[in-house]
This record gives C-alpha cells, sequence and structure tokens, in this order.
C-alpha cells in the first residue's frame, strides 16, 4: 500500500508539488496500478528464465569513433537563460 | 611488528576514475577532447537528454573496463546491464544518472599496497561503468552564489566507479591505495591521471567499528590524507565528548582543511533504479581470453623484474616504476649506461629535480641524462657538476656538452689539484698546525682553500684525501 506521505516524498524527489488534494488522488491511483502488479506476482513462472530487456538481443555496440556535435548556439537555443555559453539556472545547493 | 588498529579506524574509498583516453563519450559520437573548448560545444541530444535520443553503448569504453577490472584481480560477471538512477539535479538533463547496479561489470579483485605494517591487501568489492555528469559553476560560494552555470560538455564521459573494502587503517594507508590504483590505470594507458576531474575520490571513515561517514568529492592524494586526517579526529572528539556518530555526507573544504556537513544521505531506494530500457544487456565473458592478452606488465610486476633483473634495491624499484613513463625512460637509460648508476641518476637526482619544478619526466631526455652520467662516471665532471647540468638543462635549457665548456665545469687535471693543495698547505701553517694538534676540523679548512683555488672544480673528496696524504707525510 503506498501512502500519502510516500506520495508526498516521490513528489519531493522529484521536485514536484503535490498539494494534499492531490496526494490523495495519487496514492489511490498508484494504489490501483500497484494492485495490478499484485495480480501478477500471482502467475506462475516456475522454469521461466528471466527477461531483462523486451527485445531478445544483447550486446549492442558502436565503434570509439567521433561524430560531430551540435552548434553552441543550437544547444542554448531553447533557453533565455545563459551566461558565457553555459545554461545558467537559480542558485543550486 | 603487527600493526594494531585499537581505535578501530576502518576507511573505504569509491574512486570515480575517467577513461578520458577513448575517443568519444559513453552513449554518443561527441568527442573526449573537451578541456580548452567553449563550454556546451562537445555535446549532442544523447548527451542533452533531448526527447528521442538514443544512447548507443561504446565498445571500447566496455573494453577498457574489463581490462581495469582484470588489473583490479576483479572477476569479470557473465552478464550485465544498465540501471537508470533517478535523481532531479541539473548536472544531468535527463534526470537519471546511467549506471551498472545488481550486476557490476568487475567485482571481488584485490590491490596490494604497502600498509603501516607491510604488505596489505585490499579489497575492491566492484568495478561498474557509468556517465559523467555536467560541470556545474557556482557564481560564488555554493551557499551563497547567485546562480549556477552549467556545462554539458564533460556530461556523457565514460566513468569507472571502483569501490573498496574498508580494509584501509589509516589516512597513510588510504593515500597510498590512491596512488597504487593511480599508478595501474596509468599503466593501463585508459586515462591521463594529469587531467582535470580524471580521478576523484568519495571516503568512507568510522573509528571504534562504529558508524560511518561519507566524505565527498576528494580531488588530490594530499587533500585525502588532510581530510581522512581532520575526518577521524572530529568522529574520536565527538565520541570522546559522550556523542554519537550519525550517518551523514560531509563535504571536505580544502581551504579550511576541515569537513562540513551537507546532507543526510538519500538513501539507496530514494533513487528509485529501474533497469535502463533504451540500451540491452551485455554479455561480455568470452571477451576476457582476448582483454586479458592486452593487459601489460603492471607495477608490481615491473618492480619485481627491475630488483631482479638490473640488481636495483627495493626503494629505488619502487621509486622507478610508480609511473610507467618513469619506468620506461629509465629502462631506456639502463640500456646505455651501468643500470645501478641510470637509477641513483634517474631516481635520486633527475626526479628530485623534476618534482621541485613541478615537471614530469618529459622535460627531459634519454640522450642528455646519458651524457650527464657518462662524464661522471668517466671522470671527466663531478658530481656536483653532473646536478648543475641538470638544473641548467632544466632552467636555461641546452645541451650537457655544452653546458660543460660554457661554465668550465671539467674536472681540473691532478698535478693542478696537487699543486693546490701544497699552496693551501704552505700558506696555512695555523691551520695546518692546528690539524696536527688534533683540531680535526681544520682539515675542512684547508680542503676549502684548495676548492678556491680549484674554482670548485676539484672532486671534494679527492681533494680531502690529497690534504690528508699531505698532512701525514
Amino acid at each position: 500500500m503506498i501512502t500519502k506521505e510516500e506520495v508526498e516524498h516521490v513528489g519531493w524527489l522529484a521536485r514536484i508539488e503535490i498539494d494534499a488534494q492531490e496526494s490523495d488522488a495519487y496514492a489511490e491511483k498508484l494504489n490501483s496500478v500497484l494492485g495490478y502488479f499484485g495480480q501478477l506476482d500471482e502467475v506462475d513462472t516456475e522454469g521461466v528464465e528471466p527477461t531483462y530487456h523486451v527485445a531478445d538481443i544483447v550486446n549492442v555496440f558502436r565503434k570509439d569513433e567521433v561524430t560531430e556535435s551540435m552548434p553552441q548556439e543550437d544547444v542554448l537555443a531553447n533557453t533565455e537563460h545563459k551566461q558565457e555559453g553555459n545554461f545558467k539556472t537559480p542558485k543550486i545547493m | 611488528m603487527v600493526y594494531e588498529n585499537p581505535d578501530g579506524i576502518r576507511i573505504g574509498l569509491e574512486v570515480h576514475v575517467q577513461l578520458n583516453k577513448l575517443k568519444t563519450k559513453l552513449f554518443c559520437g561527441c568527442s573526449t577532447e573537451y578541456h580548452d573548448s567553449e563550454p556546451n560545444t562537445h555535446v549532442c541530444p544523447v548527451c542533452l537528454g533531448l526527447p528521442g535520443s538514443l544512447p548507443v553503448l561504446n565498445e571500447k569504453a566496455v573494453e577498457f573496463a574489463i581490462k581495469v577490472g582484470l588489473a583490479l584481480n576483479c572477476n569479470i560477471v557473465e552478464q550485465t546491464q544498465f540501471h537508470r538512477k533517478n535523481y532531479y539535479y541539473p548536472d544531468l538533463p535527463k534526470n537519471f544518472q546511467t549506471t551498472q547496479y545488481d550486476f557490476p561489470i568487475a567485482a571481488n579483485g584485490k590491490i596490494i599496497i604497502e600498509g603501516e605494517d607491510g604488505e596489505h591487501i585490499v579489497g575492491i568489492t566492484r568495478a561498474h561503468i557509468e556517465e559523467d555528469p555536467a560541470r556545474l559553476q557556482h557564481m560564488g560560494t555554493i551557499d551563497r552564489s547567485k546562480g549556477t552555470l552549467i556545462n554539458y560538455n564533460r556530461s556523457g564521459m565514460t566513468l569507472i566507479e571502483i569501490v573498496s573494502e574498508p580494509d584501509m587503517r589509516s589516512p597513510k594507508e588510504a593515500r597510498r591505495y590512491l596512488e597504487k590504483l593511480r599508478s595501474i590505470l596509468d599503466y593501463l594507458g585508459v586515462f591521463d591521471g594529469d587531467l582535470e576531474g580524471a580521478m576523484k575520490a568519495d571516503a568512507n571513515v568510522s573509528v571504534f567499528w562504529g558508524d560511518r561517514v561519507e566524505v565527498k568529492n576528494i580531488s588530490s592524494f594530499k587533500g585525502l590524507e588532510r581530510a581522512l586526517v581532520y575526518e577521524i579526529m572530529r568522529q574520536k572528539n565527538h565520541i570522546r565528548r559522550g556523542g554519537e556518530i550519525v550517518m551523514e555526507t560531509r563535504h571536505f573544504d580544502e581551504a579550511r582543511g576541515v569537513t562540513i556537513s551537507m546532507r543526510t544521505k538519500e538513501e539507496e531506494h530514494d533513487y528509485r533504479y529501474f533497469p535502463e530500457p533504451d540500451l540491452v544487456p551485455l554479455r561480455v565473458a568470452d571477451w576476457v581470453p582476448d582483454v586479458r592478452k592486452t593487459l601489460p606488465e603492471l607495477p608490481d610486476a615491473k618492480r619485481e623484474r627491475f630488483m631482479e633483473q638490473y640488481g636495483l634495491g627495493e626503494t629505488h624499484a619502487r621509486a622507478l616504476t610508480t609511473e610507467i613513463k618513469v619506468a620506461n625512460f629509465f629502462e631506456e637509460v639502463a640500456s646505455k649506461v651501468d643500470p645501478k648508476d641510470a637509477a641513483v641518476w634517474v631516481s635520486d637526482i633527475l626526479k628530485g629535480e623534476l618534482n621541485y619544478r613541478e615537471l614530469s619526466i618529459n622535460a627531459f631526455t634519454v640522450e642528455d641524462i646519458v651524457a650527464v652520467v657518462g662524464l661522471v662516471t668517466g671522470n671527466k665532471i663531478t658530481e656536483q657538476s653532473g646536478v648543475e647540468i641538470i638544473r641548467t638543462v632544466l632552467d636555461d635549457g641546452g645541451k650537457p656538452q655544452d653546458i660543460v665548456e660554457k661554465k668550465g665545469l671539467l674536472k681540473v687535471e691532478d698535478d693542478i689539484v696537487a699543486k693546490a693543495v701544497e699552496e693551501a698547505v704552505a700558506e696555512n701553517p695555523e691551520a695546518v698546525a692546528d690539524y696536527l694538534g688534533g683540531k680535526e676540523k681544520s682539515l675542512n679548512f684547508i680542503v676549502g682553500k684548495v676548492m678556491q683555488k680549484t674554482k670548485g672544480r676539484a672532486d671534494a673528496r679527492e681533494a680531502r684525501e690529497k690534504v690528508l696524504a699531505k698532512l701525514n707525510e
């Protein structure tokens, strides 16, 4: 069971403000999702190999070869908050 | 003597090593040579976590990681995968770091260090691959800054995080562990330790076998030792005053030499690790034999060989094998002059002069040191002149032979020394009488006069012997 407090904690970790009404609603929705996981837990998986990835492939690589990076103005195009080629944010602790 | 640890000090280190010898980042083709570049010019949609971008793993990075794992005597895991470690902080714009979680690529290794009581084994818990975050620059001090500037050039660089067991029992042992680790990585050719941000350590410290405190972001050997000395003293004092050590994260303030409480650490489940769906699992255990073949002779083996092949003592062998560049330099010199002379001149004299000037071995050539050693052992110049030549080459440039000529360093002929001795004895009857009367120090005075007369080009030891012989006639 997910409690209202746990919803608030997860909200804090993600830096999302969640008010009291919302946390009730989220707790309810998340609990229904967890209920579904509970059902999945009941499935008999005896002898079934664990799946690590949806596609049954391993070892996808690229060579260590340089490709072109983006021009600085394109990198910063979507922000007004910039200084000397850097992104600028409010004070971060 | 068996080293005792009555204070129950336990130190474990988590070291982040940047594999900066790779040409590209971990998950994209952006170049890793960003150190002299403008901010945010080595980035792409993958490093910026733009919607729709997909990471593709650098094959060489995995090979390098296996190489590191093998050099640290680890087992390489059969199958591994990447996870997302979720946290909200602008040094990674995706809001998660791609890292390895339950199956690190390498685990259960060890490093042998020079401990407080001889050789000491430090266990390696694990070594895993992850990406480096961006560089944040706080405008002013961290707590009073007007804002933070973010440069994503470093974001996505390949890191190997090497986690040790809490096997170190003093700040000195911790420092030696870090030095040994750097030496091994240096030998492997996977990183350049001189580049900014190449190696960073977090230390876990506890005293009296109690709870541990984590000290974050230590970036130098000296800093590590100082941070640990301070933190151990702080914990002991706190306990003596009746306090209790609680698990927390502290920051080391290099300028003030103190550790400061930052925050109680997020707990592991706060990171909400889950498998990275954009990357498929790795099954690379069958690479191990081939990668093993690429491992070079590592510092311990090289030290043993130097002792055996060149007849060096342990101290010289150790000093000459810490850095691969120095070891190679020595071997070249030793192929041209007597290896024992090579060891003395490279390890005791040249390295000292280089350290004093904060220069690397690249600042001197094999040819020049061979010339200096040849001049000294051929009895052409004194040892002191040899040192002077090295200093001159480093400070003003030039070739040893030219410096010898320009400074008139060639040893004076025997008969000139003999003549100077005759004169010095004849001109200083009082000193001679004093010496013969038992005043040993008067001998130095006469030898000094000989050196003056030969303008310092006589060998002081020979001059002393000649004066003695003359006085005892």
